[in-house]
């Protein structure tokens, strides 16, 4: 299979058919609490991304040549809490000097999601994960292009949940069902329509 | 040699994880730390102060994005210190004192509604709106359910934009604004979808509680109040101080020119101008051993109440005084009472 090919099926799997929080159930915190409006969803999203594509890239590289290098790959989680951690608050630093346009819209939600569990996610489910071969380990490439994937997978989640939630702010509703009880049975609902995407095989 | 190959295995099973984690923190502490120097951004502390003094209410009254954003913008961009609606004169006097300038005390404006009609019983219907319970929505319904097409619609999206609790609705479903809660934020202003609301300086009492621009027999034929602003006129020129203007069959009043005298309320023929202080001005009255005679208040009476010979003591027609106060306030000696 070409790279391409490959490529094409990894984002399909990472948008629709694995989409973190629809189908793998990671990342539900900012996706109910970030999705109240468009504009900000937007911002999370972008957000998001961007720490998931830096994430998986030095993740690989922290898995690659010190946890597989010393065996102790079972102190993953506690050195990829880490690495996301220490990286977010050094982008943050960087953009806050260099792009403070950037920051105005951004910066606020880098910190949210310095713990979020699709970021640790991403990282952790990239190092046993196989292409489509089902024999060939993921390379850094492979790596970084399915965090970024998955981050706009989110993005797509997310900005649909927003886009719902406020037409639902129009609609006249029950007053026990306002709010979040409305939002988790719409998150259920869209849960169901994603799970439709599983019966595909690419 | 068993000891070695115990304390190698215990090395390389406790010792090797330490070492690795631990220097991947004091990396990572270490990369942190230098990059908080190099890339440290100086956040001017009167930004902060600022911050701290606002309400916090994020209103958007100063035309800024939040409270956030004025601080900034007052330290950085040369912005007024008075613009805080909500916090008023204390808390421009808070800035102030932080930017170091003196606060240009803020005129105190409260939100009125420019329509009489909007309740259940004094609108007249077009249609019966079922819809969206919004002012926005049923606006776009055939231009709304109402006959008057610049009246309230009734449906409080005011109420629901108000961030203070400041707007009630009464048993008629007609909103009233309560002005001690109101801060004059703006976001009614902004929510009504008819631009009905409008910020009036607290201290003038007196509203043309209309904003149709329809002719005359048109406005008065779809108002469900009866009071329509019909633009005769006739309030523009009884204003003692030319406050009002008529544009489009609609009279406005000039509230830097207003001088609270509600002549305008008791000449309006269809009773369009509301006078919160009808029937409890007080008048003038002249007291006979302080006064000198120097005509100055005769002169500056817009109804001509006050007669009387130069050097001779004045007297007031208490049926004309309306209760300006004009006189008060120019008499060189005092002279003047409100009784």
């Amino acid at each position: 299979m070409s790279y391409l090919a490959e490529l094409f099926v990894m984002a399909m799997t990472a948008i629709f058919i694995q989409n973190f929080v629809l189908s793998r159930f990671l990342g539900l915190c900012p996706y109910l609490g970030v999705s109240k409006k468009l504009d900000s969803a937007i911002g999370m999203g972008m957000a998001v991304i961007f720490v998931m594509t830096m994430a998986s890239a030095f993740t690989f590289l922290i898995n690659k040549y010190l946890l597989l290098r010393f065996d102790i790959v079972y102190l993953q989680t506690i050195a990829f809490i880490l690495t996301i951690a220490a990286l977010v608050q050094f982008v943050e630093m960087v953009i806050q000097k260099n792009a403070p346009a950037l920051y105005k819209s951004l910066g606020v939600y880098l910190p949210l999601i310095t713990t979020n569990c699709a970021v640790l996610g991403v990282a952790i489910l990239n190092t046993g994960a196989m292409r489509s071969d089902g024999v060939t380990p993921y390379n850094f490439l492979d790596s970084v292009l399915n965090g970024f994937f998955s981050g706009v997978g989110f993005t797509v989640v997310l900005l649909a949940m927003a886009g719902i939630r406020m037409r639902l702010e129009m609609v006249e509703l029950p007053r026990s069902m306002k709010g979040m009880p409305i939002a988790l049975i719409l998150a259920g609902i869209m849960a169901l329509a994603f799970y439709g995407f599983m019966g595909f095989k690419i | 040699m068993l000891t070695i190959v115990i304390l190698q295995s215990t090395f390389s099973a406790i010792g090797i994880p330490v070492i690795v984690i631990g220097a991947l923190g004091l990396a990572f502490g270490l990369i942190l730390a230098f990059a908080a120097k190099v890339f440290e951004v100086k956040i001017d502390p009167r930004v902060e102060a600022i911050i701290s003094a606002l309400p916090g209410a994020n209103c958007g009254a100063c035309g800024l994005a939040g409270c956030a954003g004025y601080a900034d913008k007052i330290v950085h961009g040369g912005e007024a210190v008075n613009k805080c609606a909500p916090g008023g004169a204390a808390v421009a006097a808070t800035i102030a004192k932080i930017m170091g300038v003196s606060a240009e005390a803020m005129q105190q404006k409260v939100a009125v509604i420019h329509c009489s009609s909007g309740g259940k019983d004094n609108t007249r219907w077009k249609y019966h709106y079922d819809g969206v319970s919004s002012c926005k929505a049923a606006v776009n319904v055939a231009g709304g359910p109402n006959s008057c097409s610049w009246g309230c619609l009734g449906l409080n999206d005011c109420q629901a934009a108000c961030m203070f609790d400041a707007i009630s609705v009464d048993a008629n479903g007609m909103r009233v604004i309560d002005y001690e809660k109101c801060t004059a934020c703006g976001a009614c202003v902004r929510a009504c979808p008819r631009q009905l609301i409008m910020l009036i300086p607290i201290n003038r009492n007196v509203y043309i509680k209309c904003s149709s621009k329809e002719k005359g027999p048109d406005a008065k034929a779809v108002c469900g109040s009866t009071h329509p602003c019909i633009g005769c006129g006739i309030c523009s020129r009884k204003c003692p101080v030319q406050a009002i203007t008529v544009k489009d069959n609609l009279a406005r009043i000039d509230y830097d020119k207003c001088i609270n005298c509600g002549l305008c309320a008791t000449v309006c023929p269809t009773k369009a101008i509301q006078d919160l202080l009808a029937g409890c001005r007080k008048k003038a009255e002249i007291n006979p051993e302080a006064c000198i005679g120097c005509t100055i208040c005769a002169k500056v009476c817009p109804v001509t109440a006050i007669s009387g010979e130069l050097k001779q003591v004045h007297t007031v027609d208490k049926d004309t005084c309306i209760g300006c106060e004009q006189c008060v306030a120019k008499c060189p000696k005092k002279a003047i009472e409100m009784v």
